[in-house]
């Protein structure tokens, strides 16, 4: 019964020192069948394709367990090499070409056909390594391979480098299509760089390589192309496998929801009673055709309003805009379109604009941006609140009486465990050196909070922490909190309202308590409306 | 255990393997038969005489640029100040009007210039550095040298009066110029208080073309002679290294000087704070080239000449190699890596000349040691990532 699929992992189950990444998942692909491998980031797609094919990661931290089959036979894949030998490829998200290159010179690199020069002793000393290049026999295996894919206005003579990203997508794919015996083909995410035009393109393509009886992993988390094209799809959970479905028999509805599964578990619990006055009449801050230019965190277009006094949240896939709302309004890349606090319209041009307006951040990249790694905690935590509102100084020169005060303060606060005051902050571990960056946000009194990736890196208990003291921060100081996170989880369990951004837009914004599915069908662009559920 | 192996921690293992070279060194020159007294002094001398100039260092590094090679444009600004205060002392015969005081005069004069020259040199060295972020070191190497060869034309081409810069015959300035008809010796040499010195003034003014100066006793104190050890405790140059290491460190604790540092650390950092990085960096250029012009009017009033044309090219790589010894990295630097790395680079330098000089008698061995002891300092610190715990 095994032998029906032509891919069948079994039991696949990974650590990374300790750390479980995959638990017993199964990955079942037919021939000539388009599998839409399907999860959240951190889901564990990434790294089941890295044990298909044998990369160097996976055997360099003891392998993994369960079993590899192709057609029914089990194999033993340990590098990548060996995958390519079994006739699996992949078109990577990133393309893996070189610019300066022909199309020829790139579908063939690493197989090119030569044959040995007229001096026979070349290829005695030297091996194949010098031998003449068919260049004529290469470029018309690249023609054969483009003209089969349907391009055949990409000329094989051309080189890669100022090609439209389309382009360049499918001389990667055929590439892979070149190679003999090709069964498997992944897809890791194919459409994220293309345009929509483009990206039809590619999905009748696939189907097209489909039909010849090669097998196609599709790697998305867009559920409108897996409804479009694919045949059957696998979903992951966490790094589990949660179910394998026929594509005809599930809906759009029935997909989101299995990628988000219920978590049921509430990080910070919510007793007291909610006293606070939020109302649609008064915005602490307001996105208006808002667009920042933040390389793989684009924000495009986005229009929100966050009420005074609330918990707000953005989600969303890594790469689909969320990152880029905050570093534009900090500053970090430039934006357009308007920011309007409480009414009145930031300058985003202007260093500082937004700090000196009492908005304060804590950023997603810690180490990055968030901190300086060789100063003290002491450094680290009065800085911002120095440089902007001149506090802790005295005549021109830093107050040591009162920054060790306040930094001791923070200390006890917020539970950093530390050496002492003079400790430098790249000695800390990432939950207590995301605690200092909270202080230092803290430290400047701030109006509006806006916290990215609050707990990415940390443990439970300091997540714990961290986040209880932002429901803290609003509840009793009335700061408005923007949280920006990739857990949902985390966005459910404390905000009031959570947009979910794909496309660098915003797709639906959703209350913490709403089904999962709509989590799920936001998170691919789709609201409950477009999918008629 | 853990003791010993926490302070060695602190004070990092290559400063443990230079400051016990050094000792040996001394206790070795001491057994060779060098007198104590004078060997002291002249440790004692270089550690001051070049503190400036390797205090330059700290502000470059702190706002990003590592290592400032290109202080040659500080140190040639200096110069320029120091020949241009001279001949305006020769000119106006300042010693003949003011006496004692001209020799002061001429001093502040000259860095007065030096400050102003070098402020502005600063600030446009500053934004070609911003221009080349991420080599500012290999940059600024050349920078120096361009500057450096700059210079020696406009040495040539300069027409001065005063007879103790300009060659005896033909024009242009010497390549060394004696201090000691001006500021040289003022703040370290106990006898420019002890005798009279006799100054030459253009002609006309006197009979005798020059008049004889003595500065006063009550200043001797800026340079004692201890007794008749030979011992001499030059507190005036103590007492102006130290005025610039208070100055540095207290900027570096001002809002602007901590605004500096977090640039030069961190760019994103700085930036996600409202801080202009560009300015940032341009500011400690700038601070940095001055105390390059302050620096090297210290050195000369200590060694008592001006080295114009080449003599200043490669005194960058001594700065830079003395605060690598001192514990710094080229991304941070403090003011004890100045004094200490100043007093084990010159320290060994001054040692072991005499040492080497008593044990093998070979006439160019000393300056060959001293170019292996600077290089192999800077390619030992360059290649090591990071200096000892700060």
């Amino acid at each position: 019964m095994e032998t029906e699929y032509l891919l069948s992992m079994n039991n696949i189950s990974k650590d990374y020192f300790g750390n479980r990444v995959l638990k017993n998942v199964d990955l079942q692909v037919k021939a000539g069948e388009i599998h839409a491998l399907m999860g959240e980031n951190g889901a564990g797609k990434s790294t089941l394709m890295n044990i298909l094919f044998g990369m160097p990661v996976i055997h360099h931290t003891g392998g993994f367990e369960g079993q590899v089959q192709l057609a029914g036979e089990d194999i033993n894949i340990t590098d990548p090499h060996d995958a390519m030998n079994y006739g699996i490829g992949m078109v990577h998200q990133e393309f893996m070409l070189i610019p300066e290159f022909t199309v020829t010179e790139n579908i063939k690199l690493g197989r090119e056909t030569g044959k040995p020069t007229m001096l026979p002793l070349f290829d005695k000393i030297f091996g194949r390594d010098l031998d003449s290049m068919q260049w004529d026999d290469m470029a018309k295996d690249s023609r054969k391979a483009l003209d089969s894919i349907g391009m055949v206005n990409i000329e094989e003579y051309a080189k890669v480098a100022g090609m439209p990203i389309g382009f360049q997508q499918f001389v990667e794919i055929a590439r892979e299509i070149d190679k003999t015996g090709i069964k498997i083909l992944v897809f890791d995410e194919p459409t994220a760089v293309l345009t929509e035009s483009e990206a039809e393109r590619l999905l009748e393509i696939m189907r097209l390589i489909a039909s010849r009886g090669i097998a196609i992993i599709f790697i998305t988390h867009r559920l409108d192309e897996v409804v479009q094209v694919a045949d059957s799809l696998t979903v992951l959970r966490d790094g589990e496998f949660v179910a394998r479905k026929e594509v005809a028999n599930t809906s759009f509805v029935e997909i989101a929801q299995l990628m988000i599964g219920r978590k049921v578990e509430k990080i910070v619990e919510d007793e007291e009673e909610d006293v606070r006055d939020i109302s649609d009449d008064k915005i602490a801050l307001e996105l208006e055709h808002y667009c920042v230019d933040m390389p793989g965190e684009r924000v495009l277009d986005m229009n929100v309003k966050i009420r005074d006094g609330e918990i707000f949240g953005f989600g969303g896939l890594a790469g689909q805009g969320k990152i880029g709302i905050h570093n534009g309004i900090q500053g970090l890349f430039e934006t357009e379109g308007n920011v309007y606090l409480y009414g009145k319209k930031l300058d985003l041009e202007k260093r500082g604009e937004a700090l000196r307006n009492d908005i304060a951040f804590v950023s997603e990249d810690r180490r990055g941006v968030g901190l300086l790694l060789n100063e003290s905690i002491e450094r680290n935590i009065i800085f911002s609140s120095m440089q902007v509102k001149n506090e802790f100084l005295k005549g021109g020169l830093l107050d040591s009486k009162r920054s060790r005060e306040h930094t001791l303060e923070m200390i006890e606060l917020l539970d950093i465990r530390c050496t002492g005051i003079q400790q430098t902050v790249g000695s800390l571990s990432g939950g207590n050196q995301q605690k200092v960056c909270l202080a230092r946000a803290i430290t400047l009194n701030p109006d509006i909070l806006i916290v990215a990736e609050p707990t990415r890196g940390i443990d439970i208990g300091a997540k714990k922490l961290v986040l209880e003291h932002l429901r803290k921060m609003n509840r009793e100081e009335g700061v408005t909190i923007i949280v920006i996170s990739s857990e949902l989880v985390e966005l459910r369990s404390i905000c009031d309202r959570i947009a979910i951004v794909s496309d660098g837009t915003i797709a639906d914004i959703l209350a913490p308590d709403a089904p999962d599915a709509d989590f799920g069908l936001a998170m691919s662009g789709l609201k409950r409306e477009d999918v008629g559920a | 255990m853990t003791k010993i192996k926490k302070t060695i921690d602190i004070i990092g293992v290559p400063r443990l393997i230079i400051g016990l070279f050094f000792l040996i060194l001394v206790i070795t020159a001491l057994g060779v038969g060098l007198n104590p007294a004078s060997l002291f002094s002249d440790i004692l001398r270089r550690w001051m005489m070049y503190g400036i100039l390797v205090l330059a260092m700290v502000p470059g590094v702190q706002s990003g640029i590592g290592m400032n090679f290109g202080i040659s444009l500080g140190i040639v600004s200096g110069l320029l100040g120091a020949v241009v205060a001279m001949e305006m002392a020769y000119v106006n015969a300042w010693f003949f009007h003011f006496g004692a005081g001209a020799a002061w005069l001429t001093l502040l004069v000259a860095l007065l210039i030096g400050v102003m020259l070098s402020t502005l040199v600063g600030t446009g060295y500053g934004l070609l550095l911003n221009r080349v972020k991420g080599s500012e070191m290999t940059v600024s190497t050349y920078v120096g040298f361009s500057a450096i060869a700059m210079m020696n034309i406009v040495w040539i081409l300069l027409r001065f009066q005063n007879g103790q810069l300009r060659w005896p015959i033909g024009s242009g300035l010497r390549n060394t110029a004696s201090l000691s008809e001006s500021f040289g010796g003022l703040l370290s040499n106990p006898s420019i208080y002890s005798e009279p010195r006799t100054i030459a003034i253009p002609e006309g003014l006197n009979e005798a073309s020059n008049v004889s100066v003595q500065q006063p006793k009550a200043l001797s104190f800026l340079a004692i002679d201890i007794g008749d050890s030979g011992f001499v405790l030059p507190l005036g140059l103590i007492l102006v290294f130290a005025l610039c290491c208070v100055i540095i460190w207290l900027f570096l604790r001002s809002k602007k000087g901590i605004a500096m540092s977090a640039a030069g650390e961190n760019e994103l950092f700085a930036i996600s704070n409202g801080i202009n990085v560009d300015k940032m960096r341009i500011l400690g250029t700038a601070i940095s080239t001055v105390l390059g012009a302050v620096g090297i009017i210290m050195y000369a009033q200590t060694y008592g000449f001006l080295q114009l044309y080449n003599a200043p090219l490669m005194m960058g790589f001594a700065a830079v190699a003395s605060i690598l010894i001192g514990g710094a990295s080229i991304e941070r630097a403090s003011i004890s890596n100045v004094i200490i790395g100043t007093l084990l680079f010159q320290g060994i330098l001054t040692v072991a000349l005499p040492v080497v000089n008593a044990v093998i008698d070979v006439s160019a061995l000393p300056e060959i040691i001293r170019i292996i002891l600077t290089n192999g300092i800077i390619l030992y610190a360059l290649s090591k990532a990071r200096g000892g715990r700060r």
